[in-house]
């Protein structure tokens, strides 16, 4: 196995996330949490239990990104936009677009040929068009994360929700379905609606290049659909989409 | 009226500059007790004294001039050099609700006008101006109240609804100069249209001021204020220097005597001091920022309740603001103010400012400052507060990268309202910006 030189940490708004990497940028060990109220405690025992994991020293350096990250004693800290960019980079080594759905935000990052940020988009100060988005009204229709894909491929037409606020967007669901409206069609609107807001945010994608995804919604199939179908672009999901930030602090301190 | 005058004039000559003296002497005596601390920025411009007793002295005549000399309220566009020969009492309302703002006073100022309805997505200056007539306890003591209102729609229309608001508020006449925006170059009938109503605006002074205009005197003043324009003008252009003597924040509080002095002898020595220091300071190598590596433009208005956090964020980056549209404003006028055609060219030069004119001039003002003053990126601030400086941000953002390779970054946030900025959000925004520079 090859040694450990450095641990990136991402903490996010949902989610705690922190990798360890050697030197040419792999992944030997990964960690993924809910995220602590209390920052600091709970990365202070998940990089102390993290580098057990891959057997790293003590002083192995921290990069730090997320909301949380000012709570990290790190040896660098920065931007998820920065992270996101340089994780994405070491996967696609060449310029492309980013398309990160985290909890609290929505990033869309254009990256160049170095790996440097070229521009970025991230969604206003509201929750719309965010992975908390999804998860309330889905928690509101109670879907199961797993049954996603197969109640939106049983219908083919889908409610669009026309409001992104998700305090709105959940009243407008709650009327939808005092109105009797199918459950699954609504579960695909949903879908359609956000992927139109992320794309809105995208900007123009006429350009030759290509497109990719992260964060935890990636791992929702039914999103990236929507996302392909809407913009009619292939969209790639990363591999570890969720750890891209991480990974990206990691590379950082190297 | 002799009392008041008598306490108008001892303000004016014995308190204003006692209490102004008394805070240096204060101030310096702060200074030596306070252990140096180690500083993004280079030494304070020395001329930061002058501005505060020209200022406080200009709050505190403000304090005792309704009843002992006629006054007037007048919008930031509006051309005041007209009143003076009155011998109004001159009172910017939108530079005094830029001091509640820096004093982070907007919310509660404004709550009042909020209850009566006036909505929160209304200008702040707006709501701050009205908040305060129902309040009359501000950050400065109190504003003078107006025996006349001006207002003039070259910086925006929310202007006249607000000003119409105050004249029914203090039952004072209101002086509404309409100025037609400007597409493309300027014609004779704009001229005209605006000098008529300038010839207008001298009936009502007069009836208000119980005093004939002097037009030599006007003249004069005008050719005051166009001096007073160009003493700016070169002030800003010595942050062209690298590294510039001074920061774009730093001009935003040396901006106050051209917007509130403006056509007095005072404001042109101040500016005369002013770009004898920075001209100094360049001779010297002195930076606003010590270690200035990434030069910036700022556009639109700053976000008054954190100018100092800001400007510190960015200065750790070594990132200076080296220039801005906002206080670029004020140095238009310079060869426009004219005492051949005191009534034309003031006409013109009121049309003409930055706002009231197509996205087009915007644009090329903007390219000609990124390159004037070498700047490597732009932060275009988005003003809920003031929709039609932050219209077309998107395309100048485009147009920037696409003609000069400048990268910029639209950031969401108000002129006066901290409630409308989201702080984390916008911070880690321009981190990012920031970083892109860098990693």
């Amino acid at each position: 196995m090859s040694k450990p030189v450095g641990i990136g940490v991402d903490i996010g708004s949902t989610t705690w996330k922190a990798v360890v990497i050697d030197k040419d940028g792999k992944i030997l060990a990964k960690k993924i949490e809910s995220s602590d109220p209390l920052i600091e405690r709970q990365t202070n025992r998940a990089l102390a239990e993290l580098r057990e994991m891959a057997g790293a020293p003590d002083d192995i350096h921290v990069g730090a990104t997320g909301y949380g990250r000012k709570q990290v004693k790190a040896t660098k800290v920065l931007t998820e936009i920065t992270c996101h960019a340089k994780g994405a980079f070491y996967n696609t080594k060449s310029s492309c677009v980013l398309i990160d759905i985290g909890g609290q935000d929505t990033k869309v990052i254009y990256i160049g040929e170095r790996g440097e940020v070229t521009d970025f988009a991230m969604n206003d100060k509201c929750a719309a068009g965010t992975g908390r988005f999804l998860e309330v009204i889905l928690g509101r229709l109670k879907v199961d994360f797993e049954d996603i894909e197969q109640r939106i491929n049983s219908v083919e037409k889908s409610i669009l929700i026309s409001s992104t606020c998700t305090v709105f967007a959940e009243s407008e669901v709650v009327s939808l379905l005092a109105q009797g409206k199918d459950v699954n069609q609504i579960v695909k609107g949903l879908h359609d609606s956000l992927s139109t807001r992320v794309l809105a945010l995208a900007g123009n994608l006429t350009a030759n290049i290509p497109i990719y995804m992260s964060g935890g919604v990636a791992h929702n199939p039914a999103m990236v659909r929507a996302l392909t179908t809407t913009s009619g672009k292939t969209i790639n999901v990363l591999p570890e989409p969720q750890l891209i930030g991480a990974l990206g602090a990691a590379l950082s301190v190297l | 009226m002799i009392k008041r005058r008598v306490q108008y004039e001892l303000a004016k000559r014995v308190v204003g500059p006692f209490i102004t003296s008394l805070d240096q002497w204060k101030s310096k005596q702060r200074q030596k007790k306070r252990k140096p601390r180690a500083s993004e920025f280079g030494p304070p411009l020395q001329t930061i004294g002058k501005l505060k007793e020209i200022m406080t002295k200009h709050y505190l005549e403000g304090r005792y001039a309704d009843g002992a000399v006629p006054v007037a309220w007048v919008t930031s566009g509006f051309p005041s050099e007209i009143l003076r020969p009155f011998d109004f009492h001159v009172v910017y309302p939108e530079n005094h609700a830029a001091v509640c703002a820096a004093r982070k006073q907007v919310p509660q100022i404004s709550e009042p006008i909020e209850m009566q309805g006036f909505s929160r997505d209304l200008c702040s200056y707006a709501r701050t101006d009205m908040g305060n007539a129902l309040i009359t306890n501000t950050p400065v003591g109190r504003l003078p109240k107006p025996d006349l209102l001006c207002c003039c729609t070259n910086i925006c229309q929310t202007v006249m609804y607000w000003y119409r608001w105050l004249a029914d508020y203090y039952n004072v006449p209101l002086i509404l100069i309409d100025t037609p925006f400007i597409y493309g170059a300027m014609k004779d009938h704009h001229i005209e249209y605006i000098s008529d109503q300038l010839e207008e605006l001298m009936v009502i002074a007069e009836r208000v001021s119980k005093k004939h205009i002097d037009r030599e005197v006007y003249t004069n003043i005008l050719n005051l204020a166009g001096e007073g324009c160009q003493l700016w003008g070169e002030c800003l252009e010595t942050g062209q220097a690298k590294p510039s003597p001074w920061t774009g924040f730093d001009t935003f509080f040396h901006i106050a005597p051209i917007v509130a002095i403006r056509g007095t002898e005072e404001c042109n020595a101040y500016y005369r001091m002013l770009r004898d220091e920075l001209k100094d300071r360049i001779s010297k190598g002195i930076g606003g920022i010590k270690n200035e590596q990434y030069r910036l433009l700022w556009d639109n208005l700053p976000m008054w309740f954190n100018v100092a956090e800001f400007a510190t964020m960015f200065a750790e980056k070594g990132f200076n603001f080296v220039c801005a549209t906002y206080s670029n404003a004020w140095a238009e006028a310079k060869d426009l103010l004219t005492p051949e055609d005191p009534f034309g060219s003031c006409a013109e030069a009121y049309a003409r400012v930055y706002l009231n004119r197509d996205m087009k001039n915007r644009l090329e003002t903007m390219k000609e400052m990124a390159t004037a003053f070498d700047v490597d990126g732009a932060v275009l601030h988005s003003d809920r507060s003031c929709k039609p400086y932050s219209v077309g941000q998107i395309d100048v953002k485009r147009k920037f990268a696409e003609d000069l390779g400048i990268k910029s970054i639209v950031l969401e946030a108000d002129h006066g309202d901290q409630r409308l900025y989201s702080k984390e959000q916008g911070e880690t925004r321009l981190q990012a910006f920031m970083e892109s520079f860098s990693e």
